[in-house]
Order: structure tokens, then C-alpha cells, then sequence
């Protein structure tokens, strides 16, 4: 599905300096160069490659959900036909209150779904009245569905992608 | 999604957003510009001073608002190795199993959810081989059966977290 691409050493210091945060200073890609030791417009050529193939998804804010009171987070999980899975997916994917969407292997007998997405809302309500919307959206190709609420976050350190 | 109660995550009170700091996050969740002076581009775009938004940039961080600001790295695309794995744990072995996972470097993620597969976690690790290893030593630490479930298919989600 995505091959690794070729990033270099001087790449994989700019990922270590920027895999926290961009610096907020007036002229960030600078101070990354500096903390990396090349100059500012080699860090941005390498950053719009690095953008162009992909390797760097986006630049940009992550709001955080539950500070925005969006309070009710459910993982809803689809046991969809195998031959329309990725069109459902791409329906599902595209809804508003949904932020990821995949495909994903069956355990069976004990777990039968196959397609995850996670959906947002105000609260637990609201995640089954979205849920309610997926069901009817995926229609006679979805076999059942359930929504994982999570009750706890047990660790969340962010991924550390190069060390 | 408009006018979301907001909460302070700290102090689970509500959080003012005024109407700079919606554009702001509106503006921000991707596309940020690889430029010399990139904030003060995006500030003449929302009609900001450049020092106004890093300040703004800075307060919505502290407050949990976003959780991130820069660049959003794909794991698989550095050549490491990225799945989410679930257990079936017995409430009473919730806590030791738990406490063996969480001390596992690899595991980015973990949430505890209201289901019989009840632990649910990231795994993002410097090469894909080492998945496998992982889940192994994660069984026999344990004692109990990792489902390994690493996507087969993304769906392209667009950011529409609109405040």
C-alpha cells in the first residue's frame, strides 16, 4: 500500500526536531535548520518533498475533540460485505462527524467487523444517533455493527516516529 | 458542528473561543505554508497581526484547544511499522496487564473501552518486523491473546472540524 520512501539522515533530523511541534517563532523553518545545522531553504525544499511524497501527511493544527466538547468519542465497528467494503468505507469516510476510517482484518468467530470508523459528538447520545446514520448509510451490505466508547485513557504519549 | 460548548481540559470548565481563535483553528487544520514568514502569511489572510497569532497559537496549546501544531508524519511512509491491537481482559487482571502493556516503548496509545475486547492499543514501532516480536513478547508477558488488527485500507478524511 505505501512503499517507505527514501528520506536521508538530514531528513530524519528534521523530523526529530519538528515531530513535537513547529517552532512559533516568526520564522520557523530557520530556527529548525538551526537546531539542524543547514540553512532555511534547505529545510523547506526538503519539507516540500517530504510533503510531496507523502511522508509528511499534512502541516497543521490538531484540534483536540474533547476540549472542544465534542465529549463523546465512539469507535463504531461494521461487519460489511467483503465486496463493498471499499465503497462503504469512502461513503462512511466522508461524513462530517467521522475523523478516521478503515479497513481493518476480522477475528472470527469472536470479531467479525471490518470496517472502523471513529465518530464524535457532544456525547454519548449524539455517537448513537451518528451511529444510527452509518447503519442506514452502509444498508443491506452491513451484517451489525457495535460502538467501543472508551471509559479511560491509559497511555498516550504520541507516536515517536525516528529516535 | 457550530458553537460547540468548549471545555478547559484542566479544569473541566468551559473555554471561551472568541471569533480569531475559530478562524484560526478553522484556518489551521492543514496547508500551512512552507514559506520564509509562514505565520504572518496566514495572519494577513485572517486579518491578524503575525505576533497576534503566535501569541493565539500559543494560548489555545497551553489550553488543550489543539493538541498539536506542525507537521503530521506517516509512520509507514519513515519505514516503521504502525497496527492496532485489541485484548480480552478479565476485570481483575484489567490493572497487571494494563501496567506490562503501558511499559512497552512501542505502544503510542492506549484506551481502555467498554467492550469484552476491552484494551485497545497503538503500536508504532522503528521497523515492521518488529510488530510481530512485539505482540509475541506482549502475549507471553501477559498471558493473554493480542488480536493484531493493522488497517488493510485509510479512507481520505478530510479536516471539517468547523467551529
Amino acid at each position: 500500500m505505501s512503499e517507505p520512501s527514501t528520506i536521508d539522515e538530514i531528513d530524519r533530523a528534521i523530523i526529530r526536531a519538528t515531530q513535537d511541534g513547529l517552532p512559533l517563532v516568526s520564522a520557523p523553518y530557520a530556527a529548525v535548520g538551526e537546531a539542524v545545522g543547514i540553512s532555511a531553504d534547505e529545510v523547506k525544499e526538503r519539507m516540500t518533498r517530504m510533503l510531496e511524497s507523502g511522508v509528511i501527511r499534512r502541516i497543521g493544527a490538531v484540534p483536540n475533540h474533547y476540549a472542544l466538547g465534542f465529549r463523546g468519542n465512539g469507535m463504531t465497528v461494521w461487519d460489511v460485505d467483503d465486496e463493498h467494503a471499499l465503497d462503504l468505507g469512502r461513503i462512511v469516510g466522508e461524513l462530517d462527524f467521522v475523523s478516521h476510517a478503515y479497513l481493518r482484518p476480522r477475528h472470527l468467530p469472536g470479531w467479525p467487523y471490518n470496517l472502523f470508523a471513529m465518530a464524535h459528538g457532544r456525547d454519548r447520545g449524539e455517537v448513537e444517533a451518528k451511529a444510527a446514520t452509518i447503519r442506514t448509510l452502509l444498508g443491506p451490505h452491513c451484517r451489525g455493527g457495535e460502538i467501543l466508547f472508551s471509559t479511560r485513557i491509559l497511555k498516550k504519549t504520541g507516536l515517536r516516529l525516528v529516535a | 458542528m457550530n458553537r460547540a460548548p468548549l471545555i478547559d481540559r484542566a479544569h473541566g470548565r468551559a473555554i471561551e473561543l472568541d471569533g480569531p481563535d475559530r478562524a484560526i483553528i478553522n484556518a489551521l487544520q492543514g496547508g500551512f505554508p512552507i514559506s520564509d514568514h509562514p505565520y504572518a502569511d496566514i495572519a494577513g489572510e485572517l486579518g491578524l497581526q503575525e505576533d497576534e497569532l503566535i501569541e493565539r497559537l500559543h494560548v489555545l496549546l497551553d489550553k488543550g484547544v489543539l493538541s498539536r501544531f506542525g507537521p503530521m508524519y506517516h509512520a509507514e511512509r519513515l519505514g516503521g511499522g504502525l497496527t492496532l491491537a485489541a485484548m480480552k481482559l478479565p476485570e481483575d487482571e484489567f490493572e497487571r496487564v494494563n501496567a506490562i502493556v503501558n511499559a512497552f516503548p512501542e505502544v503510542a496509545h492506549n484506551y481502555a473501552r467498554d467492550h469484552v475486547f476491552n484494551m485497545w492499543f497503538v503500536l508504532a514501532t522503528e521497523t515492521p518486523e518488529r510488530i510481530a516480536t512485539a505482540l509475541d513478547e506482549i502475549e507471553t508477558a501477559t498471558g493473554y491473546k493480542v488480536y493484531n488488527m493493522p488497517k488493510s485500507h485509510e479512507f481520505y478524511i478530510g479536516l471539517r472540524l468547523e467551529l
